[in-house]
């Protein structure tokens, strides 16, 4: 396990450096993830121009919703985010050289993974925060703080199995890399808002069955102190650890059930 | 116009040798459909007029947008500025052939391809959950004017930020930057209708408006008679002064171009 953090931090140590090689290329694409990772919350701004709350939450609240969904995602992205081009290592052969080295594929590929350029987003995501949290009024506990601090690495590791999840649909289908999209995009999308807006079915399966629900909705209940409009029970508040576990238990159990029947496209 | 006729196929083709791309993609924008429809109904919760959009309105909005994204290409296209890139542009500018002309070309034969494969079945998916709203005969036709040029239009932009690479060898930032501004500004991210009046009057004079909220627009049948004639000349003047600005941007760079190595 210490090796292993070892070995992370010297690729990921060796990739930073080269991707801080290009400083124009770098402060560009920066500035670009950064400016464009502001749409989702104009777009929230634009919706509270015209109610003053959606269903029982106000502006202010959902910006906590939004700063959390988009600080662990960014995150995430940040981390492993190159697993979108994972089908690419399938197509092109590549993957077949991290079947011959001395380390676990998953390890691999997300050691392999990590882009520096999307702290803009986490930079983007850190501000929204900084300014819910200075508009509303919480009466912070020492339980509070202890919430909103585990669901970070909480929610990180839960996008992060979605992610891996996702990404080995690529082991049977090379060119459907779109699917994953939907949980990883479309996820933090939906964890932007009140999860009590959506329709029960969607609120099931995405927040659920994908367990979204628990990547903000949850702590973000407890650590502002609202009663749950959907009426369930308040332990589900402090899954979010239990439940990045699980999902973590479950990814990597899929990634290796998929590389078993990983067929070389030769290459 | 045979020429044309034949990349038009090639631009098809291209995408219809994908197929789970494609049924994956139209998967995503059928997951964003039902997100961005929940956000909206929430807001109907206590109004039932936006800028003169009801809750069917803006439903119909969200189904048709989806189903519009990948017809216009609404997010980042690279491709021209990845021949720039590489040199291979010096071989297109060889041909007897204008490359905006040929990428115009291949762009109206991959628009009715996304415009089937991507576009109906998440509409169709929307229709059977929601009630949605639909157009008159006469407005289905001018929806389907209004969609092409809405094509032609994102198109002249795409072009001119993909030339961009004539000058600057980083051209991610750039791309990314003008997505964005796309993204937001056509009425994507949330209708037109949803913002304050003086930005929704600025996002309809500017071409983005041109490229999803226009077409919504005539299907939703808000624009009739005079008023409808008006915003497809507006569409066709942004397609026309688009393609002219790439056209001489294509002029002034490949007096200039400088290619690297190959």
């Amino acid at each position: 396990m210490v090796d292993a953090v070892l070995v992370w931090r010297r690729l990921v140590g060796a990739q930073i450096r080269s991707q801080l090689q290009y400083r124009l290329s770098f402060a560009l694409d920066a500035f670009g993830s950064f400016w464009i990772s502001f749409i989702d919350f104009l777009v929230v701004l634009v919706i509270f121009r015209n109610v003053s709350r959606l269903n029982a939450w106000n502006v202010h609240e959902v910006a906590f919703l939004y700063a959390l969904s988009s600080i662990t995602f960014a995150v995430t992205d940040m981390l492993i985010g190159q697993l979108d081009q994972f089908p690419q290592k399938i197509r092109d052969g590549n993957f077949d050289i991290l079947l011959v080295r001395p380390r676990g594929t998953l390890f691999q590929v997300i050691a392999g993974d990590f882009a520096l350029r999307r702290i803009a987003r986490v930079l983007q995501g850190s501000i929204v925060l900084a300014y819910a949290l200075s508009t509303l009024t919480i009466h912070w506990t020492e339980l509070r703080v202890l919430v909103l601090l585990v669901s970070i690495p909480s929610a990180v590791v839960i996008f992060s199995s979605i992610w891996v999840v996702g990404a080995c649909v690529a082991f049977w289908t090379t060119d459907g890399g779109e699917f994953t999209n939907a949980f990883t995009y479309g996820g933090t999308a939906m964890a932007q808002y009140p999860f009590d807006i959506y329709a029960t079915w969607l609120r099931r399966l995405l927040g659920f069955v994908i367990p979204l629900a628990f990547v903000c909705y949850f702590p973000a209940l407890y650590v502002l102190g609202k009663p749950d409009p959907l009426g369930l029970p308040r332990f589900l508040e402090f899954c979010s650890p239990a439940v990045a576990v699980a999902s973590a238990a479950v990814a990597g159990l899929v990634w290796r059930f998929a590389v078993r029947h990983y067929r070389s496209a030769g290459g | 116009m045979r020429l044309d006729w034949e990349i038009a196929k090639r631009g098809w083709r291209r995408y219809a040798a994908y197929p789970w791309a494609t049924v994956a993609g139209a998967f995503t924008n059928t997951i964003f459909g039902f997100l961005l429809a929940y956000i909206l109904l929430a807001v109907y919760r206590s109004r039932t007029d936006v800028g003169g959009f009801d809750a069917a309105d803006a439903v119909t909005y969200v189904w048709l947008s989806q189903s519009m994204i990948m017809t216009v290409y609404i997010f980042s296209w690279w491709e021209l500025a990845w021949r720039i890139r590489d040199g291979s542009i010096t071989t297109d500018l060889l041909r007897p052939l204008n490359p905006q002309r040929y990428w115009l070309a291949f762009d109206l034969g991959r628009a009715p391809y996304h415009f089937l494969f991507r576009g109906l079945p998440p509409f169709v998916l929307g229709a059977l959950v929601f009630e949605l709203r639909y157009p008159s005969p006469l407005d289905a036709l001018a929806f389907v004017l209004s969609l092409t040029l809405a094509v032609v239009v994102s198109f002249g932009f795409r072009f001119i930020y993909n030339s961009v690479a004539f000058w600057l060898l980083d051209f991610r930032g750039v791309v990314t930057l003008a997505t964005t501004v796309v993204v937001f500004f056509s009425g994507m991210a949330i209708p037109l209708r949803f913002m304050p009046t003086a930005l929704r009057d600025l996002c309809y004079a500017l071409p983005f408006g041109s490229v999803i909220q226009t077409p919504v627009d005539i299907w939703l049948g808000k624009r009739e008679g005079a008023a409808l004639l008006g915003v497809l000349a507006l569409q066709l003047f942004w397609a026309v002064a688009l393609l002219a600005i790439g056209q001489l941007v294509l002029r002034r760079a490949t007096r200039k171009v400088v290619v690297q190595g190959g």
